[in-house]
């Protein structure tokens, strides 16, 4: 890989500033506004956290260890075993990526690649649009349309399995993956392509063997975003998955129902009485959910700065 | 029964602007302590006072006076196509507990059995679990199968009865559409089934239904007459809406 010896774009930046700083008070002003506006996002975040962490972390000394790595979750009878919801959560989010990586990939490749100008103008607005379904409206379609499917054609006992509720959340990740990973292709420097091409590859060859393990790091980006992206949505999964808090450790769990952390916690949140125990372990699913996000979004931050280090900034 | 009380407070409210009715939520537990303590007019229960809750409202010169305000009934569904019409309450506990897991082993065809049940802080599935899969034994300690679904509503609950003839679910006697199959329940397989409708439940025949009370202390006079009176009357109304089934006088049906 090349490294740049360009400055990087806030050193830039940062030269502009010193430059246009002729009207100190309303630069001032502004810069203060922009530093407070920045600061605060950043202050909701630590607040939310520690809210998390008030209303979660009782549940680790209320509720003996051996009840939360439970394999029951029957929080009526005092049983709170988070293990089938966690890998009820990992089985979903994982068989969606499964679905959406090829798809996501292909379709940007599509996009970027061979596509000519005009479809391409077409296809990423419609792209976009595709983000913007609310996912009740795809949960109600998977509830009255997939689901029928699912246990007609896959010979499943019901049709709201996990299976089911994956092909919604890889239908939900598609246009993250999608245009992430089209972000991607495009950073890949022409003169690699007029090289492979130059070389002899054909136009498939060059787009295989060239581009897409060039935008390697920027697809795994796009990958990882869109398994945040599932792992956290609730509605949709809450009305296809069947919600039977049961352990998805069979050939065929797949093909079964699946309850996971976000769908326990919104359906269980509404009813629970506030400050006890169940609403306590509700919150430390929270939590668990929090750092498992947190875990895919520093993978995320170590493969951009990966990318950084090793192409530099277009 | 919180939601049924809700639903007639703000209704009369709407009719009586100067009558203001807080309704407060927690279990019947709750509701009775509430009246024991004297500090409610009314107390919902979904079931009646116990022997030693009356000695106590007693102790505190408190006489509860008992109405029965509408009738709470669970039926068993299934798909129209499935050919099982009748199930004792053995039987239907076996099949939630995961001990039946065909069809086949109730009379019906050769394909797995799927239960479907309303989420666990529903009224209706504490009620199923004590009457039904328990079978109204204190000390037993059976749970709902880990494979049983939970659905967050009863359009789920009808939308699954209806497309998948494995399904077995149940729901309030109110809320079950002209789609789905009711079941004949029987006590025990000696005794006669019998299929849910206002009249069984009102004769109480058909065995999974409860009486749904209120208790004043003391008979009602007042304001809270007025308002007893109606909950009998008009109130019958919200009681059919909210999936209940309504006193046998006020339902000319």
């Amino acid at each position: 890989m090349f490294r740049s010896p360009r400055p990087t774009r806030s050193d830039d930046q940062r030269s502009l500033m010193k430059k246009s700083a002729s009207f100190p008070v309303s630069e001032f002003l502004v810069e203060s506004i922009v530093k407070i506006l920045g600061f605060s996002t950043i202050g909701f975040v630590v607040l939310i956290f520690f809210f998390l962490l008030r209303e979660g972390l009782p549940t680790f000394t209320e509720v003996e260890w051996s009840n939360l790595v439970g394999v029951r979750w029957y929080p009526t009878f005092d049983l709170f075993g988070l293990t089938p919801l966690l890998l009820g959560s990992l089985l979903v989010t994982v068989v969606a990526i499964v679905i959406a990586l090829p798809l996501g990939v292909a379709s940007a490749v599509f996009v970027r690649e061979v596509a000519p100008p005009w479809v391409r103008d077409l296809l990423k607005p419609l792209i976009e649009v595709l983000a913007g379904i609310p996912s009740v409206v795809l949960g109600f379609f998977g509830l009255t349309t997939l689901a029928p499917l699912v246990r007609v054609y896959l010979g499943a006992p019901t049709g709201l399995t996990a299976f089911t509720g994956a092909l919604l959340l890889g239908y939900m990740a598609l246009p993250t993956i999608i245009s992430v990973a089209e972000d991607a292709l495009d950073a890949v420097p022409k003169s690699y392509r007029d090289a492979s091409l130059a070389m002899g590859a054909t136009r498939w060859q060059t787009i295989w063997m060239v581009v897409v393990p060039a935008a390697r790091a920027g697809i795994v980006t796009a990958v990882m975003l869109g398994m945040g992206r599932a792992i956290g949505e609730t509605m949709a999964v809450m009305m296809v998955t069947g919600n039977a808090a049961r352990l998805p450790l069979e050939w065929d769990a797949v093909l079964r129902p699946v309850r996971t952390m976000t769908a326990t916690i919104a359906a269980e949140m509404g009813e629970v009485a506030q400050g006890s125990t169940h609403y306590h372990v509700l919150f430390g699913a929270g939590i668990v959910l929090f750092v498992l996000t947190f875990l895919i979004n520093l993978a995320v931050a170590s493969a951009l700065f990966q990318k950084r280090g090793g192409r530099g900034l277009r | 029964m919180v939601n049924l009380a809700l639903a007639w407070a703000e209704s009369y409210m709407a009719q009586q602007p100067n009558v203001r009715i807080s309704v407060t939520g927690g279990g019947s537990g709750t509701g009775i302590a509430a009246l024991i303590n004297g500090t409610v007019s009314i107390a919902n229960a979904s079931r009646a006072i116990k022997p030693e809750e009356l000695g106590e409202a007693e102790a505190n010169g408190i006489e509860p006076f008992e109405i029965t305000v509408a009738q709470d009934a669970i039926a068993v569904v299934v798909n129209p196509n499935n050919p099982v019409d009748q199930l004792t309450l053995q039987q239907i506990s076996a099949i939630y507990t995961g001990q039946i897991t065909n069809w086949q082993e109730v009379g019906g065809e050769d394909r797995p059995i799927v239960l479907l049940s309303r989420e666990s802080n529903s009224g209706t599935y504490v009620f199923f679990l004590e009457e039904v899969i328990r079978q109204g034994d204190k000390n037993s300690n059976l749970l709902f199968s880990p494979d049983t679904l939970l659905l967050p509503s009863s359009e789920g609950i009808s939308a699954e009865i209806r497309q998948n003839p494995n399904a077995i679910g149940y729901d309030g006697l109110g809320y079950v559409t002209p789609d789905q199959k009711a079941l004949a329940i029987a006590v025990s397989s000696t005794s006669a089934f019998v299929k849910p409708a206002i009249a069984t439940v009102v004769d109480g025949s058909y065995p999974i239904s409860r009486p749904l009370y209120m208790y004043t202390p003391g008979q009602p006079s007042g304001t809270e007459k007025a308002y007893l009176d109606w909950i009998m009357s008009a109130g019958q109304q919200q009681v059919k809406e909210l999936g209940f089934v309504p006193l046998a006088q006020a339902n000319p049906e």
